[in-house]
């Protein structure tokens, strides 16, 4: 269904448009009305309480939801340059997550080597040949800044790494097979400071790569890293925009609430 | 901990020990304590019968003569020892339960656990697991009076009673608790293992076989095991449905008798206690538990070796 664009003539503004989305679990209503754009090879946070919707908004962008009965999808999520809703039931969600990957709170390895964990995506997509794959999970896992780690023992077990090593390999994984966004679930919460700087600074290093949006508790990783900031609350978007004025001088009132720490 | 508590404050109160509680506790740790003497006692009951029994047996037949004569008729009186015919008998019966059992018992896990949705595995898994509550009984006269019949219109030159269509059945009958632990050890991978190989663009069958198999490894290696442990050890299937000549073979085809089978028949006669036909069944009863044991320890031994990791 989606033909891959890696070469489009003139580079596009936004990666993405959120055109009235919502969604619901069965009859909960968990994301009203939603509207945004995603800026290519841009970083933008999602920010608000738990419970607010931001992972439920953030998974919607590779059709996760899908693999749950009772999910369902209202309004349009654009994919540029290909100018395509991806929430259209004739996409292909395997498609869509072939070009949107993700990285989740917890990190998840598969009971793999460190080698296959990385090389997974490319494997599922029928790559076969050696060469390639070394290249490529070299190639990933230098731009997860993990390479110098791990190059020597590359076929043990991924669950020796430590967690931020762990996590640095998903993010590896998710990056071996070139995705166009990739999508950050709180990636950081489970991980201590020192491992959680380390992934901060390799995720403002891939924005030149790939755009990113990534779900964060953490009001100052959003301050941090991020281009972008979208602040939402009961599953709607309060206020979405450049995070210096997001965090300096928010238009609106809840917003201020919440990043000034009076709620949340 | 108690005496000293009470020297330094001789008025504990409500927060010293209650001597009716601790009695209640230490009765209920002694009750939970001969439960569990009481397998490991009965186990060692098992094992003292079964050598000191052997151990006459062998005074009278080389350990050589049983492992290596060829054939098994302890009853004639021409006598050999052989345990060889009752071992194929039991190997063939074995294997081929388990080409059936371990192969259909895994897809139908896969199944049940990866693609079907809720209302089909509350459904399918009661039906699954009725498969195994049959008594073997049963299934040993469905083999003879229906499996064989329909096989010999296949091969038409099948006897009445052969290893095939014992093992066969013995196959269908194990199903379900290959399928049931395997399904079980699947299951119990976490969702996000799983939603980690869909999000990188896997299929349900890609993320069924390269993600939750490896993960679940152990629990289906025990699976396995169990699988092989109730093939070797069945009875009534192979007594009634493979018949009972001792017959040193490897072809399913042909009729043999399994060590269980050997045993059943043998105890139902009257023999006299101490003869040494009477002692044959204990010398087939610990060659059967060690060849069970031997799959325990591997099981054992690949449980440790691939434990759940996720």
């Amino acid at each position: 269904m989606l033909t891959n664009a890696e070469q489009s003539a003139e580079p596009i503004k936004y990666k993405s448009e959120v055109k009235g989305l919502s969604f619901y679990y069965d009859a909960f209503n968990a994301l009203k009305n939603i509207n945004m754009v995603l800026h290519d090879k841009k970083i933008t946070a999602l920010i608000g309480p738990s419970g607010c919707g931001k992972s439920t908004f953030l998974r919607c962008f590779n059709r996760m939801h899908d693999l749950y009965p009772g999910n369902r999808y209202e309004g349009q999520i654009m994919l540029y340059p290909d100018d395509v809703n991806i929430l259209s039931p004739d996409v292909d969600p395997i498609e869509v997550r072939m070009r949107i990957s993700m990285v989740f709170q917890k990190p998840n390895p598969f009971p793999k080597s460190i080698y296959e964990n990385v090389a997974y995506g490319l494997r599922v997509r029928g790559v076969k040949q050696r060469a390639i794959l070394d290249e490529r999970v070299e190639t990933a896992l230098r731009n997860a800044a993990l390479w110098d780690e791990v190059k020597d023992r590359l076929h043990e077990l991924a669950f020796n790494l430590s967690g931020g090593q762990q996590q640095r390999l998903c993010i590896a994984r998710a990056l071996a097979t070139d995705p166009e966004i990739l999508l950050f679930d709180e990636p950081t919460s489970a991980l201590d400071p020192i491992a959680t700087a380390s992934i901060e600074e390799l995720i403002a290093d891939l924005k030149s790569k790939v755009t990113i949006l990534i779900v964060t508790h953490n009001m100052q990783q959003a301050a941090r890293v991020s281009d972008y900031t979208a602040y939402m609350y009961l599953g709607e978007l309060i206020e979405f925009d450049v995070t210096d004025t997001i965090f300096i001088k928010p238009k609106n009132k809840q917003t201020e609430d919440y990043i000034t720490g009076r709620f949340g | 901990m108690a005496a000293q508590s009470h020297k330094k404050n001789n008025h504990p109160g409500k927060l010293g020990f209650s001597f009716r509680r601790r009695l209640h506790e230490r009765v209920i740790e002694s009750l939970l304590f001969m439960a569990a003497l009481l397998s490991v006692a009965i186990m060692l009951a098992i094992i003292t019968m079964l050598v000191k029994e052997s151990y006459v047996f062998f005074q009278h037949v080389s350990l050589w003569e049983f492992l290596t004569d060829t054939q098994w008729t302890p009853l004639f009186d021409d006598a050999h020892y052989g345990i060889m015919p009752l071992v194929a008998g039991t190997v063939v019966s074995s294997m081929v339960a388990l080409l059936v059992a371990l192969p259909l018992g895994t897809i139908i896990a896969i199944y049940l656990s990866e693609f079907a949705p809720f209302a089909v595995r509350e459904i399918a898994k009661p039906f699954l697991e009725m498969l195994g509550g049959v008594p073997t009984v049963v299934y040993g006269y469905f083999a003879l009076l229906f499996v064989t019949p329909l096989l010999q219109i296949i091969f038409p030159e099948l006897p009445g009673f052969s290893l095939l269509s014992a093992g066969l059945v013995m196959g269908i009958m194990i199903i379900p608790y290959v399928s049931s632990m395997t399904e079980d050890a699947m299951r119990a991978v976490p969702m996000h293992l799983r939603e980690g190989s869909y999000a990188m663009g896997a299929t349900r069958f890609q993320t069924a076989i390269r993600v939750v198999m490896p993960a679940a490894f152990s629990g289906i290696a025990a699976a396995y095991i169990l699988g092989i442990s109730r093939a070797v050890g069945e009875t009534m299937v192979v007594a009634i449905a493979a018949g009972m000549q001792p017959n040193l073979t490897l072809n399913p085809m042909e009729p043999a008798a399994t060590i269980t089978a050997y045993i059943v028949q043998v105890s139902l006669g009257d023999l006299p206690h101490g003869s040494i036909g009477y002692q044959t069944i204990f010398a087939a009863g610990l060659t059967l538990l060690l060849i069970t044991l031997v799959f325990n320890i591997i099981g054992h031994m690949l449980r440790k070796r691939y434990r759940e990791i996720y």
